[in-house]
């Protein structure tokens, strides 16, 4: 890949630091916007993501990023300021986990799947989900391309153009990417589907979901 | 290294192919702390679940219960889920179960890994974070000594209050028990706790810069040495032969597995996922006593840890596999270990 990646994570949990770890791997430049109740976020980047910087706010680091990914607990997710998200290519790596988060009156209500229910909080970002599928220590086993056992992540969207960048970008990081269709048909890939939680090459993806390979 | 044992309790399979009551369940725990006492483990973990198939909801009870009729092992909390108790209770609970074990108890507190003590004790869990770090501090506070002065938002203050019995030995020592949050990591350093590590899947060696951040934000906060301890809490059972070890606890663990995943939306586990997760480096460690004890000895190797104890009731086991595990960890692991890494030195805190 010739162009190197910012990409901007919220959240600097379990996800968001095994991201921020890949990224700084394949060369991205790596911002994180840390939770508004803890501080010393820098410190703890420097010892579990050497590299990756604490964004100064998220403003700045929505602006710098060719895509952002939100990584934080469903639940609080409506902390984040979705204005900032018009025109920018945003990734959806939660999961509404009622067993975690509680239940959310809202989005039991809505009937949708959960990156359309947040997409709504701005219809004009450009709304990607993926990442949610695996756990964060299986995420950690991304490969380099043409690694034997390398692990398919899936991805689903509205957005063509914003699908292309996402998808180059998870190569780069070292993820074969499988594209499920439009972000509705993301629900494909939420929890109680057929390939939650599983490690899977790129054929057993396809295969378990039935999509023919392109 | 410390060894010891941890459970939410389990409904134990008897010989008819029925399963034991919730309250054969207590008794059966007390039975396996009396028995982890007697081949020499160092510390037993109880609860906190509110679930049928893992019922040790008061660990304290249980704990007291263990105390009288056990002489070196510590007693534990595996965890307390803080958010949803009064810190003055569980501080009055722990430190008598310290009067009867003359010094034995600990505390961890945690966020747990479910949430049926919200709706249970009738909190909001989207109060979460502040009852948390609030009730955190009234605990700390409280273990500091009497009077007890405190100010927070989740309950009235506390104006010279006076929480009694107080431990011989001033303090029950206080954990904080997390899983792979790095901010949790960064939080019991700057608060100069010890920390256990609860790792159920994944490769737990990839915890090392986790501890790394937890020591280092320790000594920037410049937490005593005695207090930076590091424990690790996985799931793991011992048997003679490492693969009829593996194959009898398989089905217990699937059971457990298939269950929690049915509610969360997750496939079972498989066999092959098994298999990885129970060979070395894996973070479930089923095995023999050589197999058990060399995985510990690596594991130390990136953590550092001082203690490392296993949660082997899954699914129904029956009581005497349960037993039995104990027994080998007692008698069979911990003198390799011992030979291999020394014998743990006693913490005494201040
Ligand atoms: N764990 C997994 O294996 C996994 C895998 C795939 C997807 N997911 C999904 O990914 C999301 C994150 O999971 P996780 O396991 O990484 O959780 P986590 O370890 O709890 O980390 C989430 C982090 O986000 C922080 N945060 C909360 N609100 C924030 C805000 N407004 N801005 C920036 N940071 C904020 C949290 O801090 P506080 O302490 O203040 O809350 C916490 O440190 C969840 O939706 C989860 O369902 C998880």
């Amino acid at each position: 890949m010739s162009h190197s990646f910012t990409i901007g994570i919220f959240g600097a949990g379990k996800v968001g630091t095994a991201l921020a770890r890949l990224g700084i791997a394949a060369g991205n430049s790596v911002l994180v916007s840390g939770s508004p109740r803890h501080t010393h976020t820098q410190m703890l980047l420097d010892v579990v993501a050497p590299g990756a910087v604490e964004a100064g706010s998220a403003e700045v680091m929505v602006r710098a990023s060719d895509l952002v990914i939100i990584a934080v607990p469903f639940a609080k997710s409506d902390e984040i300021d979705y204005g900032l998200f018009t025109g920018t290519i945003v990734v959806d790596a939660m999961n509404y986990w009622p067993a975690v988060d509680g239940v959310v009156a809202d989005i039991e209500r809505a009937e949708l799947g959960n990156s359309e229910f947040i997409a709504m909080r701005n219809p004009r970002g450009r709304w990607v989900k993926s990442l949610n599928h695996l756990g964060y220590q299986e995420l950690a086993e991304a490969a380099a391309e043409g690694t034997r056992g390398r692990l398919a992540i899936g991805l689903a969207g509205d957005d063509g153009d914003a699908k292309a960048v996402v998808s180059a970008w998870l190569d780069d990081i070292g993820f074969d990417p499988v594209d499920v269709g439009a972000l509705a048909d993301g629900r494909r890939l939420e929890t109680g589907g057929a390939i939650f939680g599983r490690s899977l090459s790129r054929g057993e993806f396809a295969l378990s979901l039935g999509l023919v390979e392109s | 290294m410390q060894l010891g044992v941890y459970s939410f309790g389990s409904l134990a399979r008897r010989a008819d192919g029925g399963v034991v009551s919730s309250a054969q369940a207590m008794r059966n725990l007390v039975e396996a702390i009396r028995l982890a006492d007697e081949v020499g483990l160092e510390y037993f973990g109880i609860g906190e679940h509110h679930t049928e198939p893992m019922p040790a909801s008061a660990a304290a009870v249980v704990l007291a219960g263990a105390a009288t009729v056990t002489k070196r092992i510590r007693l534990g909390s595996s965890v307390t889920v803080l958010s949803t108790e009064d810190p003055v209770r569980v501080y009055q609970q722990f430190a008598t179960v310290d009067a009867l074990s003359n010094g034995r108890a600990e505390i961890t507190a945690g966020r747990g890994s479910s949430i049926e003590s919200f709706p249970l004790f009738g909190f909001d869990l989207h109060d979460y974070d502040r009852l948390y770090a609030e009730k955190l501090d009234l605990l700390l506070t409280i273990d500091r000594g009497n009077p007890v002065n405190w100010k927070g938002t989740v309950r009235t203050d506390l104006v010279d209050a006076v929480v009694v019995p107080r431990p011989d030995s001033g303090h029950v020592p206080i954990w904080l028990g997390t899983g792979g949050n790095p901010q949790s990591s960064l939080r019991a350093g700057q608060l100069g706790l010890p920390i256990s590590y609860g790792i159920i899947g994944g490769v737990p060696a990839k915890f090392a810069p986790l501890a790394d951040l937890y020591r280092r934000a320790a000594a920037a906060s410049e937490a005593p040495a005695t207090q930076v301890r590091v424990s690790v809490g996985t799931p793991g059972f011992v048997g003679e032969q490492g693969e009829s070890a593996r194959d009898l606890w398989w089905n217990e663990w699937h059971h457990t597995m298939s269950e929690l995943g049915r509610l969360r939306g997750f496939a079972p586990p498989s066999r092959t996922s098994y298999d990885r997760d129970t060979a070395p480096g894996g973070a479930l460690f089923v095995g023999s006593p050589d197999e058990i004890s060399d995985r510990i000895i690596e594991l130390h190797s990136h953590l550092g840890h001082m203690r490392h104890f296993l949660q082997m009731d899954f699914g129904t086991i029956p009581q005497r596999d349960f037993l039995r595990s104990i027994e080998l960890l007692g008698t069979e692991v911990k003198p390799r270990l011992e030979a291999a890494l020394g014998v743990e030195p006693e913490v005494v805190t201040s």
